[in-house]
């Protein structure tokens, strides 16, 4: 690792490391769930898992692999990374906050899933831990931020960079999003736990928490984004196919990922259904940037192949680097979100959401969209990236070509199964099918979910002992050049760099969607909860 | 900026497909008023035992033959259990919590609302097929989660 990637590479390892225990974790959930026994199987280290395996996978592997990934594209496209001491203090107190929280979990004290919806009440260790974290981020976001605008003073009129362009989208969102979970967490459940507050609004923390959730997934599809529109196409031998579009899908992003977070809560009361459906309308507005993503980045693989040589109508599919891991795993990715995004318009398809609400479709949905399009993105990112921040040839590439393919079998199976088994009413986070009267019904497709988990951890293992063995005993090479797709036409300034102008539009966006159903919610005679802890 | 027509003609298409989504979505809630659970009221969930309603919960036909179930979630069990009602009658069901937060789920049917503490869920729903059904809490509350089940009976009309 020579010293210029020391500060992305140390994120990465992280990120990886907390993937690993994740996955692991996320394997004897499945098999819980199917009722396989195994050594020390119990309810609590089942519901403990999940809160572990949630908060690592959605929170620590996560963030940590796109604050790596900001300081790498900032290195490359702004030529610097202003404020290098500030950023490892960033990362320190983000080790130190997700630590934290994590030992709080696994010492059993904070089983309350990532969700944390009061009146569960965790350690208060896990709320600090997981603000230092959030704080971390910030600082992360603010660095990328200055490193733009010392840029800029360099490059005054030219366009973004479009790597960054998505970054600084995608920083805006977290920004935006981490507000609602800023009033959630400090002035709500950090002084309810510390017992300085004696009662919280279980429904106003979650429409807080929501605010949140929901853009958190943005947070992680803008970084998967950013590498299908500036590395893939570079990789499969083409060019971008619209610079402009990506700036305008990445924009539109920034307008409407935060204004939508009802669609988690339309089975809640309290809420009224005209604000309900009015985030309805914004969620299927926000679908619109991944439609045109859709077209462009498959245009984009389309030139690809043509340019090598493809003349029929579909044999340019052939033609594309397919034995290319970093390839391999993104394009599979991206047939997964086919998949993910429709079975997400079902979800935000409000009286219709009733059918699947809180049943095993919904972990059958977040695992191909998190679970595969944004993690398979990551995994071949990394494969991608690792060459060339630590100078040392990829190890075990056979294994690394086979681990995306392992994975998209598993989640065929897991998936699957669960999204049937939740349109047959299996509630889901339950640590066991064997519900009363309808053991049967569920047990089979369980278990086929459980041999979905196998195959999908035995594809982290693999990324994980790629990873380890290229970083410990990779043959050392002059590190490949970072190389980004040029467009077809080049890019030019536009409105669509303009983020402050953007940011302002989101900001009225956020209050018109929020303002009025909050205030509503705060001048009602409520009653608060007192904690709760039957873990 | 310059699109290209393949990708304007996808980019109109992708709108025409959201907006029949949207569309059919909006029109469903305006003229058959098929809408999510949203009622909004609240209840003290430190007196529940003192509330004329929840104190006792049960299912209460009116006189003008509506069908009203109050049902209250604690961990890990629903009251009433179990719960009888006439099959193919509008029964409006109120779902209240006593501590944390709980699922109510009808399994098999499209009776699905959060038990949120303070708040009372209200929705109505007509059950066509009389039988047993499951009604399983389906938002995590606790290490015994899984076995919060209760039971629906869809008694068979009799009038």
């Amino acid at each position: 690792m020579t010293g210029r990637y020391l500060l992305a590479g140390t994120h990465l390892g992280v990120s990886v490391a907390a993937f690993g225990v994740a996955a692991a974790l996320g394997l004897l959930q499945a098999l819980s769930l199917a009722d396989i026994q195994f050594p020390h199987r119990s309810e609590s280290l089942y519901y403990t898992s999940m809160t572990a395996h949630g908060v690592l996978m959605a929170l620590v592997f996560t963030t940590f692999f796109i604050m790596g990934l900001g300081y790498v594209l900032a290195q490359e496209n702004l030529g610097r990374i202003t404020g290098r001491s500030i950023a490892w203090f960033a990362f320190w107190l983000s080790v130190v906050g997700s630590v934290a929280a994590a030992t709080t979990i696994l010492r059993g004290q904070s089983t309350v899933l990532y969700t944390f919806y009061p009146p569960l009440k965790a350690h208060p260790l896990f709320y600090i831990g997981a603000t230092l974290l959030v704080i971390g981020s910030w600082i992360w976001g603010g660095v990328i931020v200055a490193s733009y605008h010392s840029w800029r003073r360099d490059h005054p009129g030219e366009p973004i960079p479009l790597p960054i362009h998505g970054m600084l989208a995608a920083i805006i969102i977290w920004y935006l999003a981490t507000a609602g979970l800023a009033i959630e967490v400090l002035a709500m459940l950090i002084p309810w736990s510390l017992g300085w507050m004696k009662t919280v609004d279980p429904l106003l923390a979650r429409t807080y928490f929501w605010w949140f959730g929901h853009p958190l997934v943005y947070f992680w599809l803008l970084p998967a984004y950013v590498l299908w529109y500036t590395v893939l196409p570079k990789v499969a031998g083409g060019n971008l196919f619209s610079d402009s579009l990506g700036r305008v899908v990445f924009v539109m992003f920034v307008l409407l990922s935060v204004p939508v977070g009802f669609h988690h809560q339309f089975e809640d009361p309290g809420i009224s259904a005209e604000w309900k459906l009015a985030h309805t309308v914004l969620t299927f507005s926000v679908v619109y940037p991944s439609l045109v993503t859709a077209f462009t980045i498959i245009a984009s693989l389309e030139v690809a192949g043509r340019m090598k040589g493809a003349k029929g109508l579909f044999n340019w599919i052939g033609r594309l680097p397919w034995s290319d891991p970093f390839f391999a795993s993104v394009a599979l990715a991206m047939i997964a979100f086919i998949f993910g995004g429709f079975g997400g318009a079902i979800n935000a398809a409000y009286a219709m959401n009733s059918m699947v609400h809180n049943t095993a479709w919904i972990q059958g949905h977040f695992h191909v969209t998190l679970g595969t399009t944004v993690t398979l993105t990551f995994m071949g990112a990394t494969y991608w990236l690792l060459p060339r921040i630590s100078g040392r040839d990829l190890r075990l590439r056979g294994l690394a070509l086979v681990q995306p393919y392992l994975w998209i079998a598993g989640m065929v199976l897991f998936s699957t199964s669960y999204h049937i088994a939740g349109l047959r009413g299996l509630p889901r986070r339950i640590y066991s099918a064997s519900l009363t009267g309808e053991y049967s019904q569920w047990h089979g497709l369980s278990m086929v979910a459980a041999l979905g988990a196998v195959f999908l951890f035995a594809s982290a293992l693999s990324y994980v002992t790629v990873v380890a063995a290229t970083w410990l005993a990779g043959r050392r090479i002059p590190a490949p050049a970072f190389e980004f797709a040029s467009s077809l036409r080049p890019p030019v300034a536009s409105i669509w760099d303009r983020f402050g102008l953007w940011t302002s539009v989101a900001v009225f966006l956020i209050i018109g969607a929020y303002a009025y159903p909050i205030i509503q919610l705060l001048s009602h005679h409520r009653y608060g909860s007192p904690p709760y802890q039957p873990f | 900026m310059k699109v290209e027509f393949y990708e304007k003609v996808w980019m109109c298409a992708a709108v025409g497909l959201l907006v029949l989504f949207l569309g059919t979505i909006v029109l469903t809630a305006a003229n058959d008023a098929v809408h999510p659970p949203s009622h909004v009221e609240t209840v003290d969930p430190m007196a529940l035992a003192n509330n004329p309603e929840f104190g006792n919960p049960a299912v209460t036909v009116h006189t003008d033959g509506s069908v009203v179930v109050s049902v209250v979630t604690t961990m890990y069990s629903f009251s009433p259990d179990p719960i009888v009602v006439p099959a193919s009658r509008p029964v409006t069901f109120r779902v209240t919590s006593a501590d944390v937060l709980h699922g109510f789920q009808v399994v098999g049917t499209n009776a699905n609302a959060m038990a949120i503490p303070g708040y009372v869920s209200q929705f109505t729903v007509t059950f066509k097929k009389p039988g047993e059904y499951i009604v399983g809490c389906n938002e995590y509350c606790g290490v015994m989660h899984h076995n919060m089940v209760g039971k629906l009976i869809v008694s068979k009309e009799s009038e």
